[in-house]
């Protein structure tokens, strides 16, 4: 298996899905107010891949190609349904506090792409490391994300507060833009912005 | 004096140049002896038809057309501060209330943008050039006096760093840097950027100092008379109260051809045109309010003078231009009137016009292409036939 690394790692990197592929973002925008409901979140959509892709790749020879979209909304939408049973049952806060965008993962277009680009014409165990990676690579950014807006919109992390009470005493306000929506995206694109700035060869040469 | 800081310059400058000490710094010096002394460079081939209006006199003039606002500005924070206070003052003591507030403001607003801007000329390999100075002034006009200035390099860095570096620095930016850091603030830190206890400096607790704005917002009739706020004794912004102080600025704009009088016009007719709609409406006070009351409040007069105008962010197109301002009034009034939460529409109506700018040029050029291929054709007709 000389190729595990890079089907893990690559996803963290050079074919990150949310700051290469821009793929996942609502989702991204949604989850990363806070860093505990963003980590539930990446764990939820890293499974979820994973599995998926597992069990497309095994199938992967029985699916007419006609119908196999909903062959493959099937088995994702069962391993949603799952997890969401499963947050329920075992961490029921942080479920309410991610309300629909448990079930909101299987419209989530990473998963999609994976099953379409990869599980489509690979083995299961590649599969299964690709889903795997892709997953993490998503979890990677939603928790960078979160970790900033966390600790500059509450001041706090995982829900303890960081910031100490001197500083508030100070004159020091939390940032209520980094609460607000926009602020994910604006982070994210900053990922991107740094992320391009180190690896010049990603830069698409736009000149005409 | 002059001679000696020539030659200080000149014995320093190898060291900047290519292969000297500081080598990596050669824009920051660039910047600073362009800034102490003209550039005796001249091209060398050909010739060139030279314009006398380069960057640093259009920005200069900005400033210097910002200076009545400032100044009237500075003086208000005094003024309203010991109004409030209900002390009298004689008139150098309100202006160095006024400076004492004012000028901490403007220095971190200065240091903060122009150290983030000298950065990226390094990194990038540019000239540092002379996009900041406008903004930076900018800025402290819009953001009222009181301002934690912690608070004022933040929003000035997310401003430089978002709001322009990210596109690519002066010229590229697509949305006005002066607004991004009032729009920053006003979503960050609501609680200094709005209500009634914010616009007037060292406010005691029991003194309202809500903005005509603020007061409609509210529900509240009891309006400043038009005539004061006209020549603009009310709680504001530092340069946005006084119209006159701002048509002062927009004069000098208007006499040089820097700013553009179609956006202004087309600014002032749009607000005027939703006002005039609004009272035919009427359904509330807000509604019934004159239309030219708007011009008079909060941020408009300044919004369409000096951040409409922007060369870089506003339509450039003619047609575009008109429909660019009528856009910025309509939509400026219309959240006035409309959504309580935002009680000054001037900033994000013209934010959000920013962005649509060159849609709007796109349209305009596409629809001119056409009408002339349209023409073409029936000329080759006629000439077919």
């Amino acid at each position: 298996m000389p190729n595990v690394k890079k089907l893990i790692i690559e996803p963290l990197r050079k074919t990150n899905p949310v700051t290469v592929l821009v793929l996942g973002i609502c989702s991204c925008l949604a989850v990363t107010a806070q860093l505990k409901p963003a980590l539930v979140m990446g764990a939820s959509v890293t499974v979820v891949t994973a599995f998926s892709n597992l069990i497309i790749s095994l199938l992967r020879k029985g699916i007419p190609s006609r119908i196999r979209i909903i062959v493959q909304l099937v088995v994702v939408a069962t391993l949603v349904i799952l997890i969401d049973q499963f947050l329920k049952a075992f961490a029921y806060n942080v479920s309410k506090q991610l309300s629909v965008y448990v079930g909101l993962i299987i419209t989530n277009c990473i998963i999609m792409g994976r099953l379409e680009a990869f599980a489509l014409s690979h083995g299961s165990w590649e599969s299964f490391l690709d889903g795997l990676g892709n997953g993490l690579g998503y979890s990677l950014i939603l928790v960078i994300v979160a970790f900033f807006r966390e600790l500059f919109g509450s001041g706090t992390l995982l829900g303890y507060p960081i910031i100490p009470s001197s500083f508030y005493e100070a004159g020091y306000q939390n940032n209520g833009l980094m609460i607000l929506p926009p602020m994910a995206l604006i982070v994210v694109g900053i990922i991107i912005w740094i992320q391009r700035t180190r690896n010049p060869e990603m830069q698409e040469n736009n000149q005409k | 004096m002059i001679k000696k800081l020539r030659h200080f310059v000149d014995k320093t400058k190898p060291n900047f140049t290519e292969g000297g000490k500081y080598a990596w710094l050669q824009s920051t010096f660039e910047a600073f002896e362009s800034f102490l002394f003209v550039p005796d460079e001249t091209t060398k081939r050909g010739c060139h038809v030279r314009d006398a209006i380069d960057l640093k006199r259009t920005m200069i003039t900005v400033v210097i057309a910002l200076m009545p606002a400032l100044l009237f500005g500075i003086w208000n924070i005094g003024y309203q501060h010991f109004k409030a206070v209900a002390e009298c003052a004689t008139f150098w003591q309100i202006i160095g209330f006024g400076l004492l507030k004012a000028l901490p403001v403007i220095v971190v607003s200065y240091i903060t943008g122009l150290a983030i801007e000298f950065a990226f000329a390094q990194i990038r390999h540019h000239q540092v050039n002379e996009g900041y100075l406008v903004t930076g002034m900018l800025i402290p006009m819009v953001l009222p006096p009181d301002i934690p200035l912690w608070m004022v390099a933040v929003a000035t860095a997310f401003a430089v760093l978002i709001g322009k570096e990210a596109f690519g620095g002066t010229g590229m930016n697509l949305v006005n840097p002066a607004l991004t850091a009032r729009a920053f603030l006003f979503f960050a830190y609501p609680s200094v950027m709005s209500g009634d206890k914010v616009w007037i400096a060292d406010q005691p607790d029991a003194f309202s100092g809500a903005t005509p704005l603020g007061i409609l917002a509210n529900g509240g009739t009891n309006l400043p008379d038009a005539w004061t706020m006209i020549w603009g004794g009310i709680p504001g912004s530092m340069g946005e109260t006084s119209v006159i102080a701002i048509t002062l600025g927009a004069i000098l704009l208007l006499m040089t051809g820097i700013a553009s009088w179609r956006i202004m016009l087309s600014v002032i007719f749009g607000g005027g045109l939703m006002g005039l709609l609004f009272n035919a409406i009427g359904a509330n006070e807000y509604m019934q309010l004159p239309f030219y009351y708007h011009y008079l409040m909060g941020g408009f007069m300044f919004g369409a003078v000096f951040m409409a105008t922007d060369p870089v962010t506003a339509a450039q197109t003619n047609t575009g231009k008109w429909i660019y301002g009528l856009l910025i009034g309509i939509f400026a009034v219309m959240l006035r009137v409309l959504n309580s939460a935002y009680a000054e529409g001037m900033m994000l109506s013209i934010l959000l016009m920013n962005c649509f700018a060159p849609l709007i040029d796109h349209c305009v050029i596409a629809r001119n292409i056409k009408k002339r291929q349209k023409r073409a054709i029936v000329q080759q007709k006629t000439f077919a036939r």
